[in-house]
């Protein structure tokens, strides 16, 4: 059958369906186009632009000099699954026992799917407000479910509202993503805004999965809630943070995962089969994160809060209205005064300005008519970009001289 | 105040308008503040961080240890005002340890500054020795790095 290898391999028809289905992510496409010009000032990406700060990063090191390189137990190392619980209880008052609760994961990422695949059964339907990070649905879908879109409006302040959901249950919903805050809205659920979507689950079978890795750049003065710290919340909550955003270690890919013991030794048995266990030296730095990192989570945060009250009104004056986005590092503001598509703004905007911005549609078609804004960059970066962006409505039209 | 002063430490060309919005104040708020810091002697003036290396400006840069005797009718105050009227002198600083004050002076040649040491610091009564240092490459300044800036090696996700 010689002649029959002469056709290659019909890849698309070989490979898996969702999989070869899915849409690649539209930020990187961005991104991509963006790379190939020079003189690109960005305000896309998802990191901080702080390195980790240097006592973690030391820990690491030293642990490395020691010959530390072995693989950790599944659920990660006992003192920082301790270290994790601690900070719970210490910042949002909720307990989770080290030993049955916490299992430390390959970054929030990994956590995010750990708990679709051990949750959902073929055909389950997974909430997953819009817009919101890329990841979630080809995730819930990847795992033989049905992501279903929850609109967030921007008059709401894209909060996830209690009729919106109660709309949205059927018989076949196993699981409502709520990411507090939210990415790329930077919208956040206070507490009493977290008890109205309590009501709605409370007699329910639902799961909820929190995403709370921007939990710790949180901005208002009620500071961050975790929805597990609601009443009856905690049973079916399956927490997920990490350490990406809060302590700026991104590339040390750790994060955790957090519930009820039932669920998380199914949890457990698929991360040791997938993974066998997070890296560890990054788990020995981020028992230093946990213990000692709190006064380098403030400073960030101080930073990242004036940096955002400064786009936040440099983006209102010049017309690109935008809500107070009291959470993650992202400014989410409407492009709607241009008539433009979210995705012709930006590639306009980066062909004659050099400026690159993230279409909301990135995030969910809900994100039509805007665009995602990061500021985590310095601020001669940031007040640069917003002169560009200026100079681009007035050329067009979109804003008069001196407005 | 602190939050202020930071701002301006880092930045002092920020407009009121957007030193404001930073801070959470109104734009009067925020020039009221800076009014009475300067009234107060808190702010005492704003100026460029320049690399002069990259212009051709000719200069040189010492930093000189100086070991003074206080005099009873001058205390070190009095030594530090007379050395601090010199144009040369970009500041000048009550030292703890091995001497007592700390001078940095800038002149256009090496030879301007051994002829300023000679001729005008080591002749006044109160100074019993010197000795010159001479700086060789800036690397950071005012908390401001020298170096080319590193790339922003972040990518999208």
């Amino acid at each position: 059958m010689r002649e029959g290898r002469c056709n290659p391999m019909q890849y698309e028809t070989l490979l898996n369906r969702t999989l070869v289905e899915m849409k690649p992510s539209g930020i990187r496409r961005f991104f991509d186009l963006a790379h190939e010009m020079e003189d690109v000032i960005s305000l896309s990406v998802g990191e901080p632009d702080f390195s980790t700060p240097w006592h973690i990063r030391e820990v690491g090191i030293k642990t490395l000099e020691r010959g530390k390189t072995w693989y950790s137990p599944n659920a990660g190392f006992i003192e920082l699954r301790s270290a994790i619980a601690r900070y719970l209880q210490r910042r949002f008052r909720v307990s989770y026992d080290p030993k049955t609760e916490v299992l430390v994961t390959v970054g929030g990422s990994e956590a995010i799917d750990l708990c679709m695949r051990s949750l959902i059964n073929p055909g389950d339907e997974v909430l997953v407000p819009s817009p919101s990070f890329v990841c979630y649905s080809p995730l819930a879908a990847m795992a033989g479910g049905v992501p279903v879109p929850l609109e967030t409006k921007a008059e709401d302040h894209f909060r996830l509202t209690a009729q919106t959901l109660k709309a949205a249950i059927t018989p076949k919903t196993k699981l409502l993503i709520l990411p507090i805050p939210n990415n790329p809205t930077g919208a956040v659920l206070r507490r009493r805004h977290m008890e109205e979507l309590a009501e709605v689950l409370r007699g329910t079978d639902i799961f909820v999965l929190s995403d709370e890795i921007y939990s710790e750049l949180t901005y208002h003065d009620e500071g961050p809630t975790s929805f597990a710290s609601i009443d009856g919340m905690q049973e079916r909550t399956l927490l997920v943070s990490g350490f990406s955003k809060a302590y700026a270690m991104t590339g040390w890919r750790l994060g955790y995962v957090c519930g009820p013991s039932a669920v998380m030794s199914q949890i457990v048995k698929l991360h040791q089969y997938g993974i066998m266990s997070a890296p560890t030296t990054a788990q020995y730095a981020a028992i230093e994160a946990m213990d000692n990192g709190d006064d380098d989570v403030v400073a960030m945060r101080d930073d990242y809060n004036q940096r955002r009250r400064l786009i936040v009104d440099e983006l209102n004056r010049m017309g690109l209205t935008c809500f107070d986005p009291l959470g993650a590092f992202y400014v989410f503001p409407s492009i709607q005064i241009t008539g433009m598509t979210s995705e012709e703004f930006c590639v306009t905007l980066l062909k004659e300005k050099h400026v690159a911005v993230v279409p909301g549609t990135a995030f969910g078609d809900c994100g039509e008519g805007f665009v995602r804004i990061s500021y985590c960059y310095s601020i001669k970066h940031i007040v640069e970009a917003m002169r560009r962006m200026r100079e681009f409505l007035t050329e067009r039209g979109f804003l008069k001289e001196g407005e | 105040m602190d939050k202020l002063l930071n701002l301006l430490d880092r930045n002092a060309r920020m407009s009121n308008a957007q030193l404001a919005a930073m801070l959470g104040r109104t734009e009067q708020e925020v020039a009221e503040q800076i009014a009475a810091l300067e009234k107060d002697g808190v702010i005492r003036a704003y100026k460029a961080v320049i690399d002069w290396d990259k212009t051709d400006r000719e200069y040189v840069t010492a930093i000189i240890e100086l070991h003074v005797t206080p005099k009873k009718d001058r205390g070190f105050e009095g030594i530090a005002e007379e050395i601090m009227r010199f144009r040369e002198v970009e500041s000048i600083s009550l030292m703890s340890g091995g001497y007592d004050f700390s001078i940095v002076v800038n002149a256009r040649t090496f030879r301007d500054v051994a002829t300023f040491v000679a001729k005008r610091l080591s002749p006044l009564d109160s100074v019993v020795s010197t000795a010159t240092h001479f700086v060789l490459r800036r690397y950071k300044e005012n908390n401001v790095i020298f170096l080319e800036e590193d790339r922003d090696e972040r990518g999208a996700l």
